[in-house]
C-alpha cells in the first residue's frame, strides 16, 4: 500500500506527534499513565498504517469465505442470513422446559440449545446420591429417552437445529436425541445440530468431567466417525473456549488454550485412522464474548485465521471447509453484576456487538439476572431482543467484516493470533493439551490472570459499574425464577415408572454388550444407541462405562 | 492465637465453577492463613471428613448450582454431629438473598454473594473465628 519511503515519512510524522503530545501530558495528563484492554494488554495512544505494514492483505486479511478466513467464513456473511439466535435453556423436568422451547420459538428463536442438569452431565441419574439437591436445577434432567422424548414433543426434529451442552456424556444424549427423531420418522442424516463433546475443557476449566483422558478421547472420535456416515450434517464437537475464558482467561489465552485442544482433538482422530477432511468440516468452536468490544472483534478474527493455517499447514488439509472455523458466542456471565441488574442489558448489548461484528455464526445473549439465578421468561425476551436489534436494526449486518482495516483492529488481529500461537508452542513444548493439562500449566495460566483480575477490580484500578464505583442502596431483587424442590421427587418416581415398565431382559443385554464393546477396540456408538432405544438408563450406561473405563482424577491447582 | 488460621475451602455439589473457590483460596493465602482446597463434587460428608483431620478453623463453602439450600446445612448438621460446631462455616457464591436468611438459622455463619470484595470475606474470618 506504501512505498518504503513514504512508510519512512509517515513513521517520522507518528513519532513527531508522540513526541509532541508527550510534551503536553505535565499539563493536560490523560487518564491513566498506561492504558490496558479488558485482558490487561497495553494499547497504544495512536494506530497507523506503521503498525500494519506487514500485514499482506491477500495472504493475511483476503476475502470473505476464503482462506485465511479472516473476513469470515461464508462469501455473503450476514447478507445471506443472520446468525442463529440460539438460547440456551433447560431447567426443572423435560416437561417445563419443552414449554419454554416452544416459547422461544414463538418468539423468534432459530435453534434450540439445551441446558442440561449437573447429575445429567456427570452421567448420573435423579436418584443417585450426589444428585440430591442437583435434579432440574441448572438444566433439565434427562434419565432416559422417555424424558428425551417429552423434551422434544412436538418439535419437529428435521426442521429445527438443537445445540446440546453435554460432554462426557455426549455420546449417550445424542443417541438419545437420534431415537427421539427415529420416533418422529426422522432420519438420522438429515439432523442438525451440534452436541458440545469436548471433554479437555472440562478438565481444565468447567468441571463435568466423568472418564480418564484416554478413554475420552476415543469416545469423542468414535463420536467423529459415526457421524461421519450417519449423521452427516451433525457438528460433533464444539471446542470451547467460553469456559476458560469464564475460568479467568484472557483474550489471547481464550484463543491459545482453544485451539490447542482442537489440535489434540485432530490429533487424536488422525491417530484413530479418520481422514482429516472426513471430520474436520464438522469440527466447530465455542467463544465468549466481553466488553472490550474491538479486542473481542479482534480475537475472533485472529482465532479464525490461525485456524485456517493450522489446518493447512499442522494437518494438510485440503477441503476448503475444514480449515473455516465456525463458531457460536455467549456473552460473557463473569461479566454481569448483581449489582443494578438492569445495566447488564448494555453489558450484553455491547457484547452482541462484538460477537456480530466478529462474525459470530450464532449467538445466545445472557440474560440481566443471571448473577443472581437462572433467567425468568421475561428477562430473556429483552436478551432476544437485544440479538434482534443488533441484527435488524443497527445496520452492522449490512456489509462484511466491517471493522477490517482498521488500524487499530488488524494491529490487535496480529497481535492476539501471535500471542496465541505462543501458548500453542509452549502446549506442544509440554507434548500437547492432554499432557499441558495433566501438569496443570493451562490451570495456572488461568488461575494467575483470573487472580490478577479480581485484585483489579478491589484496588479499584478496573471498574465495574454499579459494583466497585457508581453504587446504589438496592433492594434484593424480586421475581427470581425459582426451581421447584420437587422436581427431584418427581424424577425419581418417573426413574421407578420406568423400570416397572420397560423389558428388563432387553436392557440387561444392551448393557451387557456395551459393556464389551467399551473392553474392545469397536465404536461403541451402536452400542450406545440399542441400550438407548431399550429405555436403559443415562446413569446404567454411563456406569457401564466408569466400571470399564474408571474416573478422572482431577488435581488441585491453586 | 498464635498460630495461624487454617481454612478449608470446599466446593459441594456437583457444579465445576471454581474460580471463586480458588481466587478466595489464593486471596485467604496471601491474607496470611493456612488453606487447603478441597477440589470439586465433595459431600458434605467429605468436607466434614476433610475438616477435622485437617484441624482447621473455618470451613469456607463455595457453591454455584444452586443446591445450597440441600447441602450447606448437612455441612453444619455433620460438624455438631462430630462435636466440632466450634468451626465457623461461612459460604458463597450465586444465593439468592431470599435464602440468606434461612441458611443462617441453619448455621451458616455468613454468606457472601457475587461482587464481595475479597477483604470483606478476610476480615470476616478473622473476627469469628474461634
Amino acid at each position: 500500500m506504501y512505498t518504503k519511503e513514504k512508510m519512512t515519512q509517515l513513521e517520522e510524522k507518528v513519532n513527531e506527534f508522540e513526541t509532541k503530545t508527550k510534551a503536553t501530558l505535565s499539563k493536560h495528563p490523560e487518564r491513566h499513565e498506561t492504558f490496558f484492554t479488558g485482558s490487561g494488554d497495553e494499547i497504544n495512544r495512536l494506530y497507523s498504517p506503521v503498525d500494519i505494514q506487514d500485514v499482506d492483505y491477500m495472504n493475511d486479511i483476503g476475502l470473505p469465505g476464503q482462506f485465511p478466513y479472516t473476513r469470515g467464513v461464508q462469501p455473503t456473511m450476514y447478507r445471506g442470513r443472520l446468525w442463529t439466535m440460539r438460547m440456551y435453556a433447560g431447567f426443572a423436568t423435560a416437561e417445563e422446559s419443552n414449554q419454554r422451547y416452544k416459547f422461544l420459538v414463538e418468539q423468534g428463536s432459530s435453534g434450540l440449545s439445551v441446558a442440561f442438569d449437573l447429575p445429567t452431565q456427570i452421567g448420573y441419574d435423579s436418584d443417585h446420591p450426589l444428585s440430591e439437591g442437583e435434579v432440574g436445577k441448572v438444566g433439565v434432567a434427562i434419565d432416559s429417552l422417555a424424558d428425551m422424548e417429552v423434551l422434544f414433543d412436538g418439535i419437529p426434529l428435521d426442521k429445527v437445529s438443537t445445540s446440546m451442552t453435554i460432554n462426557a456424556p455426549a455420546s449417550v444424549l445424542l443417541a438419545m436425541y437420534i431415537a427421539v427423531a427415529e420416533k418422529q420418522g426422522v432420519s438420522s442424516d438429515k439432523l442438525r445440530g451440534t452436541i458440545q463433546n469436548d471433554i479437555l475443557k472440562e478438565y481444565i476449566a468447567r468441571g463435568t468431567y466423568i472418564f480418564p483422558t484416554e478413554p475420552s478421547m476415543r469416545l469423542i472420535t468414535n463420536i467423529f466417525e459415526y457421524c461421519s456416515k450417519d449423521v452427516p450434517l451433525w457438528n460433533t464437537i464444539s471446542i470451547s473456549g467460553y469456559h476458560i475464558r469464564e475460568a479467568g482467561s484472557t483474550a489471547a489465552q481464550e484463543v491459545g488454550f482453544t485451539l490447542a485442544d482442537g489440535i489434540a482433538y485432530v490429533d487424536a482422530a488422525i491417530a484413530a485412522g479418520l481422514d482429516v477432511d472426513t471430520f474436520a468440516p464438522r469440527l466447530s468452536f465455542f467463544f465468549n464474548a466481553h466488553n472490550d468490544l474491538l479486542e473481542e472483534v479482534a480475537k475472533y478474527r485472529a482465532a479464525r485465521r490461525l485456524w485456517a493455517k493450522i489446518m493447512k499447514e499442522r494437518f494438510g488439509a485440503k477441503s476448503s471447509k475444514s480449515m473455516a472455523l465456525k463458531f457460536h458466542t455467549q456473552t460473557g456471565g463473569s461479566t454481569l453484576t448483581a449489582q443494578q441488574p438492569e445495566n447488564n442489558i448494555v453489558r450484553v448489548a455491547i457484547q452482541t456487538l462484538a460477537a456480530v461484528l466478529g462474525g459470530t455464526q450464532s449467538l445466545h445473549t445472557n440474560s440481566k439476572d443471571e448473577a443472581l439465578a437462572l433467567p425468568t421468561e421475561d428477562s430473556v425476551r429483552v436478551a432476544l431482543r437485544t440479538q434482534q436489534i443488533v441484527g435488524y436494526e443497527s445496520g452492522v449486518t449490512n456489509t462484511i467484516d466491517p471493522l477490517a482495516g482498521s488500524y487499530y483492529i488488524e494491529a490487535k488481529t496480529n497481535q492476539i493470533e501471535e500471542d496465541a500461537m505462543a501458548y500453542i508452542k509452549k502446549i506442544d513444548d509440554l507434548g500437547g493439551a492432554p499432557k499441558a493439562i495433566d501438569k496443570g500449566y493451562i490451570q495456572q495460566e488461568i488461575m494467575d490472570a483470573a487472580y490478577n483480575y479480581q485484585k483489579e477490580v478491589e484496588t479499584g484500578e478496573r471498574i465495574v459499574v454499579g459494583m466497585n464505583k457508581f453504587q446504589i442502596e438496592e433492594e434484593a431483587p424480586k421475581g427470581l425464577l425459582r426451581v421447584d424442590p420437587a422436581v427431584g421427587e418427581r424424577q425419581k418416581q418417573k426413574i421407578v415408572d420406568l423400570k416397572a415398565k420397560r423389558e428388563q431382559a432387553k436392557v440387561d443385554e444392551t448393557l451387557v454388550a456395551l459393556k464389551a464393546a467399551c473392553e474392545g477396540t469397536e465404536n461403541v456408538m451402536p452400542f450406545i444407541l440399542d441400550a438407548v432405544r431399550a429405555y436403559a438408563t443415562l446413569g446404567e450406561i454411563c456406569g457401564v462405562m466408569r466400571e470399564v473405563f474408571g474416573e478422572y482424577q482431577q488435581s488441585v491447582i491453586l | 492465637m498464635d498460630r495461624p488460621i487454617r481454612v478449608l475451602v470446599a466446593k459441594p455439589g456437583l457444579d465445576g465453577h471454581d474460580r471463586g473457590a480458588k481466587v478466595i483460596a489464593r486471596a485467604l493465602r496471601d491474607a496470611g492463613m493456612e488453606v487447603i482446597y478441597t477440589g470439586l463434587r465433595q459431600t458434605p460428608e467429605q468436607i466434614v471428613n476433610a475438616a477435622i483431620q485437617e484441624d482447621v478453623d473455618c470451613v469456607a463453602i463455595s457453591i454455584l448450582s444452586g443446591a445450597h439450600n440441600t447441602l450447606l446445612p448437612k455441612v453444619v448438621a455433620l460438624l455438631k454431629q462430630e462435636n466440632a460446631e466450634d468451626i465457623l462455616v461461612v459460604g458463597g457464591g450465586v444465593i439468592p438473598d431470599e435464602d440468606i436468611p434461612f441458611l443462617k438459622e441453619s448455621g451458616i455463619s455468613e454468606v457472601f454473594t457475587p461482587g464481595t470484595p475479597t477483604e470483606v470475606t478476610i476480615n470476616y474470618i478473622r473476627e469469628h473465628v474461634k
